[in-house]
């Protein structure tokens, strides 16, 4: 718990049936942290996570109250993947809520807030399901399509570390 | 999935995380866990019940005594499922890092 003033620990839990909240802090002002979750040349630097082998394509950002987003994945636009939705709520530098419509009805909402503690940033993001079984289905489709890239990539990286 | 979700809904409470917390250092019988929580038989056995319908625990009835032990799987696959899920934040969170850091950079390099 001694050094969390650099890079804060990444807590990731289920509150309850519906939502998943992920909280961590940054030492940074709360309007930078801001900006690189607003700005699309920021956010693309590091929203697509790092073990995910397909290429973000494109990221289109309105970030306004009513405003729509678009990420494509993939090698190639013909067999791209899109997550897409609508900007429910834009209150810079302290709040951000989007709809994830890419599945539908079983999209959940996302909420994002951004709490100064003395120049840090406390980020707190939630998720919100629809129901209990968008939740779980959410999370296997991702994970289906990934668990053997992740294990490669993390063989990988421990290779790479301990050769470094 | 429905064996997730009873098993977080069995994790839920305080007495039902202390029961797996005693059973992963050592099997005991229904009698023996009603006695350290003290707690009547009956409570015991319902709690054990919520447990063992989630997969988390396991029980055996040799003779006229109920052992119950830690059920493997149920566990793994929640650990699995919030492992999975804090994974992938804590790559983007740790990337963000990165981007603020060099933001708070270019900030004082610039004078403000």
């Amino acid at each position: 718990m001694g050094d969390r003033k650099s890079s804060g620990r990444t807590v990731v839990e289920r509150r309850s049936e519906l939502e998943l909240v992920v909280t961590r802090t940054f030492d940074a002002p709360v309007r930078l942290v801001f900006e690189a979750w607003t700005k699309p040349e920021l956010f693309k630097l590091w929203w697509p996570p790092k073990s995910n082998p397909v290429p973000l394509l494109s990221c289109e950002m309105d970030v306004r109250t009513g405003g729509g987003y678009r990420l494509t994945f993939g090698q190639d636009a013909a067999n791209g993947m899109a997550f897409f939705g609508k900007y429910l709520e834009v209150t810079p530098p302290s709040r951000l809520v989007w709809s994830n419509d890419e599945s539908g009805e079983a999209g959940a909402v996302t909420t994002v807030t951004f709490e100064d503690l003395d120049g840090r940033t406390r980020v707190v993001l939630q998720e919100l399901y629809p129901s209990k079984q968008a939740l779980d289905e959410a999370f296997v489709g991702m994970e289906d399509a990934l668990p053997e890239q992740f294990e490669q990539l993390d063989a990988l990286l421990v290779t790479l570390g301990a050769s470094v | 999935m429905a064996l997730l979700d009873a098993s977080f809904a069995a994790l839920a409470d305080p007495t039902r995380r202390g029961v797996l917390e005693q059973l992963g250092s050592a099997d005991a019988s229904i009698t023996e866990l009603a006695d350290k929580f003290h707690m009547t038989l009956t409570g015991m056995k319902k709690h054990v019940g919520v447990l063992e319908q989630a997969g988390l625990v396991t029980t055996e009835k040799v003779g006229r005594v109920r052992t119950c032990r830690l059920g493997r799987r149920g566990l793994e696959d929640e650990a699995a499922w919030i492992e999975g899920r804090r994974r992938i934040w804590n790559e983007r969170f740790e990337a963000l890092d990165v981007v603020v850091e060099a933001l708070k950079r270019k900030e004082q390099r610039d004078g403000r």
